[in-house]
């Protein structure tokens, strides 16, 4: 391994080559993070009225929120994402319609079933949180008079959002290395742009030990923020100390 | 002609089972021999196991099956050419049951380890008090006790293993995926060919998530439920 070449392959990964700068194109690193941030604010905002529709009373609201939740955690995401990206391709409705602009690039593909894939985990999650409040809480927020939906708003979504943190956490991280597989469908993420260099060297062990070390430290870097805000926000659930 | 495909690509669901419950006992021996080095109180060894534990699973599944899969192979023609015998190649199969099997054992590591924190200690030295070896502590006062503990994430685990073996397709396994896209080129009908894949895999995780589930129940007669 001599450094020269190293350096070059690693400039890849941030998007540039050896002569240009970084960051000239969004291949490699700043594609992940793209692939990772969209989903994941579309999923947060779109799971917290499903969270509240999973744990509905009325089966007509609550069964369809199940369905869809359990369609998308059953089933790998890599199918998840061919399904979209070659399945709809075959439908003339599809082509015909003005989201073929969109579904006909895998990038956009890319998004939408990551952020479906996402938003089933984090509902999920966030129902199972909602459901363990405690009866005490509701019954406080209920004996201040106030609305059910003050009380979601004020009582029960910010507690549940707290203790769904571990678990969101790792929701997150599974994201990020989900992300990786678009480079089966001809992007080039930090996985893609290692599958790259390998097919132009041969040579496995320093593309993918470079990506290796960048999941590696973007996994780290996830678990240390989630840790931070778990010490800020669920305080309240730590040992007393003495 | 319609249904001839469909016919083909479950019959692909033999592999990836077989590919799932074969990377699943290299995941469970590698998990409890983590766990083990984590919880033995020597140092090396619980660095070693950390090591392990942290670096697989901050990587993802794809990365490191084409890390291993293509590395192995030069290493192993390396291997064959300074023994001066003619080269192998490695199977994809087992390329890929070994690459996930090593890839759950860490996530396995952490959760047997969690399992076995969560028996209380006073159990193992009962148990040492009694004249029991360490190993047979273990395997008669500790294993029962900590599947309890150990079910949910185990579950957890088993679904997310199942859902990662699409990507041996990569490789060229010829499990539902590979068989997927072959049927793909074939006939055109990409959706109706991934849909088929994908209710084949909800059959599995649903089925495997059920059986889970009693197990968990089963396990859980002994202990009383908080509400």
């Amino acid at each position: 391994m001599n450094l020269d070449e190293l350096l070059a392959q690693l400039a890849g990964f941030f998007g540039g080559s050896a002569e240009g700068g970084l960051f000239v194109t969004s291949d490699g690193l700043l594609l992940t993070l793209q692939l990772q941030l969209i989903p994941m604010a579309l999923g947060l905002l779109l799971s917290i009225p499903l969270a509240f529709a999973r744990n509905a009373r009325s089966g007509w609201i609550a069964k369809p929120v199940w369905c869809y939740t359990w369609l998308f955690r059953g089933t790998p995401m890599l199918v998840q994402l061919f399904l979209i990206y070659y399945g709809l391709a075959q439908f003339e409705a599809v082509k015909d319609s003005r989201a073929w602009a969109y579904l006909r690039d895998p990038y956009c593909c890319a998004l939408l079933s990551f952020a479906l894939n996402t938003t089933a985990y984090t509902t999920e999650i966030l129902a199972g949180q909602i459901r363990r409040i405690d009866w005490r809480e509701i019954e406080a927020a209920q004996s201040l008079g106030m609305s059910r939906w003050m009380m979601n708003y004020r009582i029960v979504l910010p507690s549940a959002l707290r203790r769904s943190l571990p678990a969101y956490g790792n929701e997150v991280i599974m994201l990020l290395h989900g992300t990786s597989i678009v480079s089966l469908v001809t992007l080039t993420d930090i996985t893609g742009v290692a599958r790259h260099l390998y097919s132009e060297t041969y040579d496995p062990f320093q593309p993918f030990m470079i990506a290796g070390a960048l999941y590696l430290s973007l996994t780290w870097l996830i678990s240390r923020l989630f840790l931070k805000m778990e010490h800020r926000w669920l305080a309240f659930l730590k040992p007393a100390s003495r | 002609m319609n249904g001839d495909y469909q016919q083909h690509i479950v019959a692909g669901v033999g592999i990836t089972l077989l590919i799932a419950v074969g990377s699943l006992l290299i995941a469970v021996t590698l998990g409890l021999l983590g766990a083990a080095c984590k919880l033995s109180g020597m140092k090396s060894l619980y660095l070693l196991s950390d090591v392990y534990s942290t670096v697989v699973r901050g990587v993802p599944e794809l990365v490191w099956m084409l890390f291993l899969f293509f590395g192995a192979q030069i290493w192993l023609n390396q291997l064959c050419a300074w023994l001066q015998i003619e080269s192998i190649d490695i199977d994809p199969m087992m390329a890929g049951i070994v690459t996930i099997g090593f890839i759950f054992g860490a996530y396995m590591t952490e959760t047997f380890r969690g399992a076995i924190l969560a028996v209380p200690h006073g159990q193992t030295e009962a148990g040492l008090s009694l004249g029991m070896s360490p190993l047979r502590v273990f395997v008669r006062i500790i294993l029962p006790q900590m599947v309890v503990h150990a079910l949910p994430g185990f579950s957890n685990n088993w679904m997310v293993l199942v859902k990662s073996t699409a990507l041996v397709s990569v490789l060229g396994v010829s499990d539902l995926m590979h068989r997927a896209s072959l049927a793909k080129s074939a006939t055109g009908n990409a959706f109706g060919v991934y849909l088929t894949v994908c209710l084949v895999y909800l059959g599995i995780t649903s089925i495997s998530g059920w059986l889970l589930r009693l197990c968990e129940q089963r396990f859980s007669r002994g202990i009383r439920q908080a509400l």
